[in-house]
């Protein structure tokens, strides 16, 4: 389990994290989520004990992570992929991680089977595809055989079966009662992967809940109705959803109920309509939605 | 021990370290080859054996430190290094213990590279290490080499890029300390207390070549283990402060 509480990174008047708040529990898969520059990546070295917060708190199983004896048998992360040296071999790599935390040497070669780059293991690392490197970064992950896995963007550059892999993969982990946080800026990705969500903006918590009650509320159906009688029927309607105008087309846009309902009630006051067309948005509208106000930089 | 073999793992599975190494044993040697070989036979003292060893080589040796150092800023294995290692001062520690050690291992076999050199040039000299004077002249290198690898490790922590750090290294050795002694009166007093200077205190050899060597006219205020210890003061003073500002900063 990992508990932040009221976690802050400040660089200067850039507030990169602010009051962050949030429990990832064992046995999910946790997707955090975010636009990019959200302080998901900011918000994870701080979990691992590289960078100090401002105020708050974040601890792994109670304990921050610099207090744990030998870390990477509790925590496996994979922050980014490319912090190998190119001049070592992927073998070498994972042999100086695995005798810095008195891992039997020989669960080197297992955790290269489980990523499948066994055949590369004499390879520099250097000359790995960002595909590869992933696999690496994951093998180092799994080394020590953790109770807690983080990732971040693990998905970012790989080919789709690379990431159907990744994905099967953390639900292996989480399957075996593992806690697995993974990052990502795709809801689309993460509603495939995760069973939770911890959703942020501009470094603050914009909801933490799960997957299937975030995409329920971010796609709620909304409907366009148009009308001759629009006072009257926006009057009937108010009493059952919310009723915006929408005064480019002259139309309603009604929010709250579906549009069979609407049909209904319109045929019941026997009002005339024009148009009744349920607008379902996607995921990625309703995401970008939720975090229009939290986005750094725009494009106009 | 753990953080030991971890160091050495990391250090021997690239290869800057062992080209560095190639590279300060060909220049160190090789000058010495090269005065040994335009000394007329039987000329040759021992004195003149460790130019190579103690100036040339010296700076590939600090370099090589530094480079141990840097690279893990520059790839980013050093954010690999303190996820496995939270503990960052026993990291970095260890990582010094074996990259000085090394160092000094390399200083002794260049150094009486050098002296088996110069023998080989010029049969007929004196080339014997008989006195403490001599033997602290031929094997003190390595303790020079293992401390001036302390000082490149603290450079680089503090420095953390590659190219800054040899720059602040070679100008610091090969220039400023020399360079300082140019200030009227002031220059050889402050020279004095300057770390590679009183290093190069350490080394020296009395009697006829004395001027000749590194350090000569200076008028050092410590004896020459003396010297010894206050360079090696300064490199772990360096030392402390990059660790605690090591154990301060976000990786």
């Amino acid at each position: 389990m990992i508990e932040a509480v009221s976690l802050r990174k400040h660089y200067g008047k850039t507030k990169a994290v602010d009051d962050l708040s949030f429990v990832v529990r064992p046995g999910r898969v946790t997707g955090f989520l975010g636009p990019n520059g959200a302080g998901k990546s900011t918000t994870m070295r701080m979990i691992l004990g590289l960078d100090t917060p401002t105020g708050g708190d974040v601890k792994i199983d109670g304990k921050h992570y610099v207090e744990l004896k030998q870390p990477l048998r509790k925590v496996g992360a994979l922050l980014d992929a490319k912090w190998v040296h190119p001049n070592r071999s992927a073998r070498s790599h994972l042999k100086w991680l695995a005798v810095s935390n008195k891992i039997p040497v020989s669960r080197v070669k297992d955790v290269l089977e489980i990523v499948g780059l066994t055949e590369v293991a004499h390879k520099k690392a250097g000359g790995f595809s960002l595909g590869m490197s992933q696999r690496l970064g994951i093998a180092g992950a799994l080394l020590g055989d953790p109770e807690v896995l983080l990732f971040d963007e693990p998905v970012n550059g790989l080919d789709p079966e690379g990431i159907l892999w990744i994905r099967q993969f953390m639900h292996r982990l989480a399957g075996e009662g593992r806690t697995v946080f993974v990052s990502s800026h795709l809801l689309s990705e993460m509603a495939q992967t995760a069973q939770d969500l911890i959703v942020i903006g501009k470094g603050q918590l914009i909801s933490q809940t799960t997957t299937e009650q975030f995409i329920a509320d971010a796609t709620q159906d909304t409907v366009r109705v148009r009308s001759p009688h629009a006072a009257k029927l926006r009057e009937i309607l108010a009493a059952h959803a919310t009723v915006t105008d929408d005064s480019v087309s002259g139309s309603l846009v009604v929010h709250g109920i579906p549009a069979q309902q609407i049909g209904e009630l319109a045929a019941e006051n026997q009002i005339v309509l024009h148009e009744l067309s349920p607008q379902r948005g996607s995921l990625e509208e309703a995401f970008m939605q939720l975090t229009k106000e939290s986005v750094e930089y725009h494009a106009h | 021990m753990t953080l030991l073999a971890v160091e050495r793992i990391k250090l021997f599975s690239t290869r800057s370290p062992y080209w560095c190494s190639a590279l300060a044993l060909v220049l160190g040697v090789g000058l010495t080859a090269i005065i040994a070989a335009s000394t007329d036979n039987g000329q040759l003292s021992l004195g003149v054996t460790q130019f190579g060893s103690s100036q040339l080589a010296l700076s590939v040796v600090l370099v090589m430190a530094a480079l141990a150092v840097t690279t893990e800023y520059r790839f980013s294995t050093i954010r690999a290094t303190f996820l496995a290692v939270p503990n960052r001062t026993s990291a970095l520690v260890a990582k010094t213990v074996v990259v000085a050690f090394i160092a000094g291992v390399l200083g002794e076999i260049i150094a009486f590279g050098s002296v088996g050199m110069a023998k080989l040039l010029s049969p007929a000299s004196d080339l014997a290490i008989n006195t403490s004077g001599e033997w602290r002249h031929v094997a003190g290198v390595g303790l020079l080499y293992g401390i001036g690898a302390i000082i490149a490790i603290a450079v680089g922590i503090l420095v953390r890029q590659t190219a800054g750090a040899v720059a602040i290294l070679l100008v610091w050795n090969m220039l400023l300390e020399g360079l300082i002694g140019i200030i009227p009166k002031a220059g050889v007093k402050i020279q004095a207390w300057l770390p590679f200077m009183n290093a190069n205190h350490f080394l020296q050899l009395g009697g006829d070549n004395a001027a000749e060597q590194a350090g000569a006219g200076i008028d050092f205020k410590l004896s020459q283990w003396g010297s010894l210890g206050y360079f090696a003061g300064i490199a772990v003073a360096l030392l402390v402060v990059a660790l605690i500002v090591a154990k301060r900063r976000d990786a």
